[in-house]
């Protein structure tokens, strides 16, 4: 045993006798650790237990191979002892109140996508994880959370998760897969780990980082390789081609009074949108009489969230936006190769005005998916700016991964024998890899393909072996936010299916073992550089969830030296461009099985359950290609088929396919939808031109929560929209000079008009809402949000079809303007709990009836499914259990679902409580403490979730409350007034800020 | 029987030879009638429509079945579209409910004497169509078993009544209050024929059901005098019935803020359409029946043509219902209302809508001729056609209203299932049903009431 060849166990012993004989008076000693107290003795204590391994790394004298052979021989008779000690969460004895009451206590840990993580606070009733929530403390959260957060909980409960370690396909055991690594291990560590790669994916962890690299190490011949397709190489590479190294930058949005993004969309996708969008938020909140509302351009190829809330935006092809960005740079003399003018000379020249006259306080941000040449010449022209420090934070590399081999390099290893063994960490390569890669042919290759997954997918099924993955809610561990900060990850409930994590698999592959928090602490204590009170500091970083200052310094000075000039324009061909993108859902399949996000209509297109072939109908009209066709896209010789959608706003003679789907493992739910567009993908970039389209014949029906019919019936939709005033529209402009231009749109009836007696609400508490339509990024995480807190069932493709989704909450888009570039609004809309509510009086049972509170509260058990509810609901805010939806025979749901919200049954009417849930829970607590409610203590779960913090809740009777506040805003108006519904939920009009010299946006 | 006189005095007036055909007297009347249900067997006809009759009823239980199994899904209703078949049907089957009351009712007090021999079969149809409509308002909801007893007003210990404002709880009043008494009605009036059948029945088993559901009736001067004073309450309570049941069906729509649904014209122009179609029902189901009867001269062409002019003149109304709520939406200058009517006439279910012009206005305009009124074939092909009509009014009522309303971005569309038209064509074999089993145990016609309006001793015609 490595500790026992040195001196120190026996010194740590004796450190304890000396340190109980040193004390005076009575002692008492809870454990070891405290007792001892020492890091040494706390790395004898966890290698001691858990170690079965011997030091390898001894030579081998003919005393050791005498004594090996000789224990060998002693052992040979026992069964293996692989065992790792059990390490378990038991329940209590004796409970402490809040588990006995099944009160909800939270955690903090972290949500982690493409290697980045957000701090997140986990809600558990009875040590079962049942909703997640942004951790407020969080840089890179502030409370709130993307949809991804939201969902990842129906992941971890997925009944379709792998569950057993396999072997070719067949049911082993952890033992077997243990002992086939230490096979292994042994095997390439005599050769210096000739042969031996790992895969991963981004690895931002320095836990996970430090193990590797401790691993690379021992065996210098191994080899790293990372491949993350949500994560693409644009970003590291344009770094590096900047500044020389891969720095890592993030971005200050909220000092930006002007922002560029070029294909980017920072609000929405990507580590860090969430803390991108409350600081854009920040800054988008009109107030009277002065001018604070930043301006944001957006070139894109196809419409996203952020290009949705630009002031201005412009669709360009791919190609396009790195000659727009290359026209830019020139524009602040950045020295480069001159590239072909494209796109609108007078946009160009208007936003390289805005910002030149925004010096230090401007902001040009590339899209992760835009290639290294624009990333670096964004840095470029932010440096010529004066924006490295103020706007663009610029720090050391974060990523562990940064230095690793490319899938490439690997898929040419593979093919050429180079790699005996490859361990895959995560990730689903098979799918995800380009086409041109041959990953498969080149994987079968591999001698000994092992694979830790989350999902027996499309990469586990063709590995030797497969062993389960822990979930993050299931994991320690750690990881870093987008601007650095390290958060960490601690378990909710033991591994529901015995997985591990990377981290101990690498541990295990250096020689080394442990349970997963034996590894991770033991980490965190030698990185430690003040070893006194580890444990005390330990407790307050698990206990805010991320260690505070663990963020790099930003660069003071960063210079951009690289020779852009070196890198020769793309060229431009007028011919038919396709671009890759993850999902806006599932991303690039990791999402697959997960029914929340299938489900979710999204952002700008509202399709659900499908991925497709995105096309301006203008480009589709001059192709001939109708709605419902399925066309076949053919790129340099690799064909994939799949059904178009039609997207206005989306680039002229261009088409967007994204990842996520054509999946052949991903589960019940996930398995067959969509197609893979992985297969005409190729490993140089993320878009190819030179795209054969042709009609296959063939009609398929992609659904969408919104539009039906054909593009005519969209055209009726939006005109009918806004004619109805649904979503108002201004400028800052018209803001300033004319206050009430909102309010004056539509006339709202006069309050006594109705029948009955009208209520008085002017005492106690009066809920209300408030949603600000300029700052809703139509991102959509409040409706996972809402699902996961309401239990609210997912009901399939076929049923959404029908018009019969049971979301509470949907976010509606309407566009204005000709399909070559319409502006595009999102509008959330939940019950609006009217005063008059149109539902109530119509329902012959008293189902649907108002509190005093003025929330109108749906009465499941009374509810008897006529449905005039909803017929009379002008909002179509209703939702009807047409079936059973709810599941009520997968045991593992079971646990996940909200134990303060009824599990509808069918045949029953439900909608938005303004999470009534919520707000009896902190109701009754200040009613035990004898003290009125504080505003913004209860919060729904929608509002909770916003990264831009557009929704608000409150009592309008306090005029002091936030949502009161934002009722007496100029901008305040409710939908459908003039019918007098009197909505209790009502909305803040739309601000733009369009720069004059290009007139409206 | 003198004052049996005074209730047919009108009737030479209006010449008697119309109302029934030559050559009967009390016997003959007694025994063709009576004849059908006595008979021992069943004609040929009988038995086919029976069969095919039954074979529809399957559907329907087919079609419930998978109702109560799987839920409401199984239809193709949704959010925004939350009724479909089922309302379209409830209020289809009550209107056609409407003919048998006003016949016996309402031309009982107003003393029309060519009601007589239509209106057992007209109040029979009635009973058969409320029936059928009753089971839409239970299969509709989410849940029947419960629906099935809440909305109705009974002690409970949870301490709720049903709600008061609700639409819906009026029409368990309206419907089930007229549903009674059109069954009290139609029994009492059975009554004297009842005792009729029981003595001309041969067999002891026929004498001896007769006897029992006869309740004694012995023909005296004093049981007339009862049965009078009953006749003419019952058609005063039916009366108003008339008018306001389909008044409160129409509640369910018009207090609803649903532009297609809102307005105030609708409880009129539902009554009119409630009787344009119960009376197209009658002379759908009267036409063949006679024919195959052999009836003519108890239903004669000029009961036909009678009928046929009440179809015109509902047409008309309703076809004025019609115009106003085009000329309102426009009238009004709302943005609803006016794309409402838009949507209805032009928008993708337009074809709906002048579906409806063409089976409820365009069509029924021959029954200006006379030529058209005195064809029985004619007046056949426009009754079916107005029954469709009728049913298509009530399809754009319910799913045009609803498929497109305030927020555009919910708008939906609505699709029937197979098991929507199961239900619906289902009811239909219900109603054939008994009517089958009706022609075939009762009589048809009112045989004391067809001897009162014989043609007198001597009389020309």
């Amino acid at each position: 045993m490595p500790s026992m060849s040195g001196t120190n166990p026996q010194l740590d012993l004796g450190a304890i006798r000396e340190r109980l004989a040193g004390e005076s008076g009575p002692q008492y000693w809870r454990s070891l650790e405290e007792l001892a107290g020492t890091p040494e003795f706390q790395d004898y204590l966890e290698n001691e237990f858990p170690q079965v391994g011997t030091d390898w790394r001894r030579p081998l004298d003919r005393r050791n191979l005498l004594r090996l052979m000789g224990a060998s021989l002693g052992l040979a008779g026992l069964t293996a002892c692989t065992r790792q000690p059990l390490e378990k969460i038991v329940p209590y004895v004796k409970p402490p109140e809040e588990f006995a009451s099944n009160q909800a206590v939270y955690y903090a840990t972290a949500h982690l996508e493409a290697g980045y993580g957000t701090g997140v606070l986990v809600e558990s009733h009875q040590g079962r994880p049942t909703k997640i929530e942004g951790n407020p403390q969080h840089p890179g959260s502030l409370g709130s959370t993307d949809k991804f957060a939201q969902a990842s909980l129906l992941t971890m409960y997925d009944p379709d998760r792998s569950q057993v370690v396999l072997r070719e396909g067949l049911t082993s055991s952890p033992a077997s897969f243990w002992g086939a690594l230490t096979v292994l291990r042994e095997q390439h560590f005599t050769r210096q780990g000739t042969g031996l790669r790992i895969l991963t994916e981004t690895v931002t962890s320095p836990s996970l980082s430090a193990a590797i690299q401790a691993f690379l190490a021992q065996m210098p011949q191994a080899k790293w390789h990372a491949w993350d397709a949500l994560n693409p190489d644009g970003a590291r590479q344009g770094a590096r081609l900047a500044f020389g190294e891969p720095l890592h930058t993030y971005y200050n949005v909220k000092a930006a009074d002007v922002i560029l993004s070029l294909d980017s969309d920072f609000l929405d996708t990507g580590a860090g949108s969430v803390r991108y969008a409350r600081d854009f938020a920040a800054r988008r909140r009109p107030e009277e009489g002065k001018r604070v509302m930043n301006r944001l351009y957006a070139v894109e190829v196809s419409p996203t969230s952020t290009g949705s809330l630009a002031d201005h935006r412009l669709p360009l092809r791919a190609v396009e936006i790195e000659h727009f960005a290359r026209a830019l740079a020139a524009k602040f003399g950045v020295a480069l190769a001159g590239g072909a003018a494209t796109g609108s000379p007078k946009w160009l020249d208007a936003v390289a005005k805005d910002l030149n006259d925004h010096r230090g306080a401007s902001l040009v941000i590339a899209g992760d998916h835009q290639p290294p040449i624009v990333h670096a010449m964004a840095l470029a022209i932010n440096e010529k700016l004066g924006n490295l420090g103020k706007t663009v934070m610029v720090t050391d590399a974060i990523e562990g991964s940064a230095g690793a081999g490319s899938l490439k390099q690997l898929a040419a290893d593979m093919n050429s024998g180079a790699v005996e063994t490859l361990l895959v960490l995560g990730g689903n390569p098979v799918y995800t890899a380009p086409a041109d890669l041959n990953f498969k042919e080149s994987f079968l290759k591999v001698k000994n393909r092992l694979h830790l997954g989350l999902y027996n997918d499309e990469t586990g099924a063709l590995s030797h072996w497969h062993m389960p993955e822990a979930h993050p809610l299931e994991s320690w561990g750690d990881v870093r936010a987008y601007d650095g900060t390290v958060t960490l990850l601690q378990p909710l409930i033991d591994p529901i299916y015995g997985g591990k994590t990377a981290l101990e698999l690498v541990t295990a592959l250096a020689g080394r073992q442990g349970t997963a928090h034996n590894i991770w602490k033991r980490h965190w204590r030698l990185d430690s550089k003040n070893a006194a009170d580890f444990e005390g500091r330990l407790q307050k970083w698990l206990h805010d969830g991320f260690i505070a200052g663990s963020a790099p310094a930003a660069r003071e000075k960063a210079v951009v030296s690289g020779n852009l000039q070196a890198v020769a324009p793309t060229a431009v061909a007028a011919n038919l461009e396709v671009s890759f993108r993850p999902d806006s859902t599932v991303l690039d399949g990791r999402y697959s099985n997960n029914g929340w996000l299938q489900e979710l209509p999204k952002p700008i297109t509202k399709t659900v359950w499908d991925n497709a072939v995105f096309i301006n109908p203008i480009t589709a009209e001059k192709l001939g290609i109708e709605p419902t066709d399925v066309v076949s896209l053919k790129v340099r010789g690799k064909s994939v088929s799949g059904p178009v959608w039609m997207v206005p706003g989306q680039a002229l003679n261009s088409v967007t396919v994204h990842g996520g789907y054509g999946r052949t493992r991903a589960g019940k739910v996930g398995t067959g939808l969509g197609f893979n567009s992985s297969a005409i993908r190729h490993n140089d970039g993320l878009y190819a031109d030179a795209v054969e389209i042709s009609k296959t014949g063939n009609s398929y029906r992609v659904v969408s929560t919104q539009t039906h019919g054909g593009i005519q019936q969209w055209k009726e939709m939006d005109i009918e929209a806004a004619n109805r005033k649904l979503v108002r529209v201004g400028t800052e402009e018209e803001l300033l000079k004319h206050p009430h231009f909102v309010k004056e749109m539509w006339e709202a009836p006069h309050p006594a008009l109705t029948l009955y007696q009208p209520y008085d609400y002017g005492k106690g508490t009066a809920w209300g809402m408030s949603i600000d339509l300029n700052v809703c990024t139509g991102c959509s995480a409040c409706i996972v949000a809402c699902q996961a807190e309401n239990n609210i069932p997912v009901v399939g493709k076929d049923e959404v079809s029908r018009g019969r989704e049971m979301h509470w909450m949907r976010v509606d888009r309407y566009h204005k303007g000709d399909f070559a570039n319409p502006a595009a609004y999102s509008q959330p809309l939940t019950c609006m709990h009217c005063e008059n509510a149109p539902c109530e009086p119509v329902c012959p049972v008293h189902a649907t009836v108002h509190n005093d509170d003025g929330v109108n509260q749906m009465v499941y058990n009374r509810c008897v499914g006529t449905r005039y509810c909803s017929n009379n609901c002008p909002y179509k805010v209703r939702r009807f259990n047409w079936y059973l939806y709810a599941d009520w025979y997968t045991e593992s749901y079971h646990p996940m679902r909200n134990p303060e919200v009824t599990v509808r049954s069918r045949g029953v009417m439900e909608k938005c409580t303004y999470c009534v849930q919520r707000i009896n829970r902190v109701k009754i607590e200040a009613e035990k403490q004898d003290r009125p409610i504080k505003d913004g203590e209860i919060l729904t779960a929608c509002q909770q979730v916003c990264p831009t913090q557009a929704i608000v809740f409150g009592n309008l009777n306090d005029k002091e409350s936030l949502a009161a506040k934002a009722k007496a805003d100029h901008r305040n108006y409710g939908l459908l007034e003039d019918i007098n519904t009197r909505p209790r939920t009502t909305y803040l009009a739309r601000i733009q800020n369009p720069n004059p010299e290009l007139g409206a946006a | 029987m003198d004052k049996l006189d005074t209730r047919s005095g009108a009737l030479v007036a209006q010449g008697p030879a119309a109302v029934m055909g030559p050559g009967h007297n009390y016997a003959t009347i007694t025994d063709k009638i009576a004849a059908v249900p006595l008979k021992w067997g069943f004609p040929r006809f009988w038995i086919v429509g029976f069969v095919i009759a039954v074979a529809i009823v399957q559907l329907l239980a087919g079609s419930v079945t998978m109702l109560f199994a799987k839920g409401t899904g199984i239809w193709g209703i949704n959010i925004p579209v939350g009724w479909g078949f089922a309302i379209i049907n409830f209020v289809w089957w009550i209107g056609i409910g409407h003919a048998g009351t006003l016949i016996s009712a309402i031309l009982l007090l107003l003393k029309q004497q060519w009601r007589m021999s239509i209106s057992r079969f007209a109040e029979s149809m009635t009973l058969f169509a409320v029936m059928c409509a009753l089971m839409f308002p239970v299969l509709h909801t989410g849940r029947p078993w419960l629906a099935a007893y809440w909305l109705l007003p009974y002690p409970n210990t949870m301490g709720i009544w049903p709600q008061p404002r609700s639409p819906l709880a009026w029409d368990v009043f309206a419907v089930s209050t007229y549903g009674t008494i059109s069954a009290v009605f139609w029994y009492i009036g059975l009554i004297p024929d009842l005792a009729t059948m029981r003595d001309q029945a041969k067999s002891k088993w026929a004498q001896t059901i007769y006897g029992m559901l006869a309740l004694g009736w012995r023909g005296s001067a004093r049981h007339w005098v009862h049965y009078e004073i009953a006749s003419i309450l019952l058609a005063g309570m039916s009366t108003p019935l008339v008018l306001s049941v389909h008044t409160v069906v129409s509640f369910d729509f018009a207090t609803g803020l649903i532009p297609g649904w809102h307005a105030t014209i609708f409880p009129p122009y539902f009554v009119a359409g409630a009787i344009y179609s119960g009376f197209a029902m009658v002379l759908t189901l009267a036409i063949p029946m006679r024919a195959l009867y052999n009836m003519k001269d108890f239903i004669t062409d000029w009961h036909l043509e009678n009928m046929a002019k009440v179809m015109l003149a509902t047409g008309l109304i309703v076809f004025y219902g019609y115009c106003m709520e085009a000329f309102m939406a426009w009238y009004s200058g709302n943005v609803w209302e006016m794309f409402m009517f838009k949507n209805r006439a032009f928008g993708p279910m337009g074809w709906s809508y002048w579906a409806l012009i063409l089976c409820n206005v365009a069509i029924p305009q021959l029954l200006w001729l006379k030529s058209a009124r005195t064809n029985t074939i004619v007046l056949f092909f426009i009754s079916i056609v107005i029954n469709i009509g009728m049913w298509l009014e009530r399809f754009v009522i319910v799913v045009t209203s609803l498929y497109r309303d305030f927020i555009p971005s919910s708008w939906g569309t609505y699709m029937p299932t197979r098991y929507d038209w199961g239900t619906y064509i289902g009811t239909i074999g219900v109603f054939l049903m008994m009517m089958l089993l009706f022609v075939r145990a009762l009589p048809a016609m009112p045989m004391f009431e067809l001897r009162l309006i014989m043609p007198k001793k001597g009389a020309k015609h």
